[in-house]
């Protein structure tokens, strides 16, 4: 396993002065392939501005965001659109989707915005669709989809292609608990195919899906789960 | 659980063995309670004394011993289901006596406790999410048992974010007394001195 993710020393300050605010502090983190990890913590611990820091949406006010092994910080802002581009999905809770576009249209529009041909980007919607088990919708226009069914449709278009990583908001967030739970299964499948998946929740249950739950308070990590035993080491006599 | 009913419910399918009894629970649960064979002997020589099942009459202890539910059993099983849980005397959680107490002991960090707590849970869900995440689809009795210890751990969970969020705002707001209280006591502090 290699490190696709690593946060090193982030910190974000917004404000100045006396409206001074420390949403992150010194946060390091590592997420690896095949790595699903969840971020807990109340409101205002800093789990959406770690997961924009981590989708180089913003710049942290020190510290270094590495994905792929290149760290973006140098970088210009066109190289790290470029990363962004190729390397990061995202699923929302609202889905996100196109209303204009059929599933497909909107699975292999990130692939057709990096300059991709279409037709080559139709093929691996459709592959990242078939992954999801949603490929018959693929003609479908989002208003035809049901809501769990519109996630499917959004977790496909965040890994399609080479991207090797996958960051949520509250994916399940305006899913009833079944729907969320398929929908937490498929983010973990997509993560043992090799990807690497960071999921920020408040849900316990959502976040019991995750290889690793950290829990952000006052912007620092405090805690996190402890590694599973392998089903495996459960056999060997002693370990 | 119910050992009781749920061998009550098992007999209504038709006459069982003793041993039979505890393998078909282990399977239905998920062998998430396992049970030993003492239990199921126990609970069916209660039953048997309470007239709710009744035995072929071969050696008390015997793996091959046939019991059948009677019709007093059938009418107990269906009352049990229909009987909601008492949820007017909270029980004593230990859980909540911990939190309660190291709120009351100030050098204690009250949110370090609750985050101990707070792993410990989600650990456990995660042992019972990998259980379900490696069950097949049609395992639906396994995975409405699994369902059921995780939404009785997230409730803890829960209530742990709601007892940190208490914690946090009474921390704040003991600490904007004291400072309130120490601004007023250094402007009457001031106050006197202007006057001498």
């Amino acid at each position: 396993m290699s490190a696709v993710l690593e946060l090193r020393q982030v910190s974000k300050t917004y404000g100045e002065g006396a409206a001074e605010v420390h949403a992150l502090v010194a946060v390091d983190l590592v997420v690896d392939d095949g790595e699903l990890v969840a971020i807990m913590g109340p409101s205002g611990s800093g789990k959406s501005t770690l997961l924009t820091m981590a989708g180089t949406l913003e710049e942290p006010t020190s510290g270094e965001v590495i994905i792929g092994g290149q760290s973006i910080s140098g970088l210009s802002r066109n190289d790290q659109a470029r990363i962004r581009r190729r390397s990061v999905g995202y699923v929302f809770q609202d889905f996100n989707l196109l209303a204009g576009l059929t599933a497909a249209e909107n699975v292999s529009l990130p692939l057709e915005l990096d300059g991709v041909n279409a037709k080559t980007a139709h093929r691996a919607a459709l592959s990242a669709m078939r992954q999801l088990d949603i490929e018959e919708k693929a003609d479908r226009f989002p208003d035809e989809l049901s809501g769990g069914e519109r996630q499917r449709v959004a977790i496909a278009r965040s890994i399609v292609g080479d991207r090797n990583l996958l960051l949520a908001d509250e994916p399940t967030g305006a899913l009833d608990s079944v729907n969320g739970e398929a929908v937490m299964r498929m983010l973990r499948n997509a993560c043992q195919a090799g990807i690497a998946g960071v999921v920020v929740t408040h849900d316990a249950q959502l976040a019991s899906w995750a290889d690793r739950v950290v829990f952000l308070r006052d912007g620092r990590v405090v805690d996190q789960t402890a590694t599973p035993i392998a089903p495996e080491s459960l056999l060997v006599p002693g370990s | 659980m119910s050992v009781r009913h749920a061998l009550l419910a098992l007999l209504s399918e038709g006459p069982k063995y003793g041993l039979q009894l505890r393998q078909e629970f282990e399977a239905r649960t998920g062998e998430v309670w396992p049970l030993n064979v003492g239990q199921v002997y126990t609970t069916l020589q209660r039953l048997e004394r309470d007239g709710l099942v009744e035995s072929d009459g071969a050696d008390d202890e015997s793996p091959q011993k046939g019991f059948r539910i009677t019709a007093a059993g059938d009418e107990e099983l269906v009352g049990w289901l229909h009987t909601p849980g008492d949820i007017g005397a909270p029980p004593r959680d230990e859980l909540v006596i911990k939190v309660l107490i190291a709120l009351t002991l100030p050098e204690l960090d009250v949110q370090d406790v609750i985050q101990v707590h707070r792993r410990h849970l989600i650990e456990a869900m995660q042992q019972y999410t990998r259980l379900k995440a490696d069950a097949d689809d049609d395992e639906v009795g396994l995975a409405l048992v699994l369902d059921a210890e995780l939404f009785r751990l997230d409730a803890a969970v829960r209530w742990l974010d709601a007892a940190a969020a208490r914690a946090k705002r009474r921390s704040r707001s003991t600490a904007s007394k004291t400072s309130t209280a120490t601004t007023r006591s250094t402007r009457a502090a001031r106050s006197v001195e202007v006057t001498r």
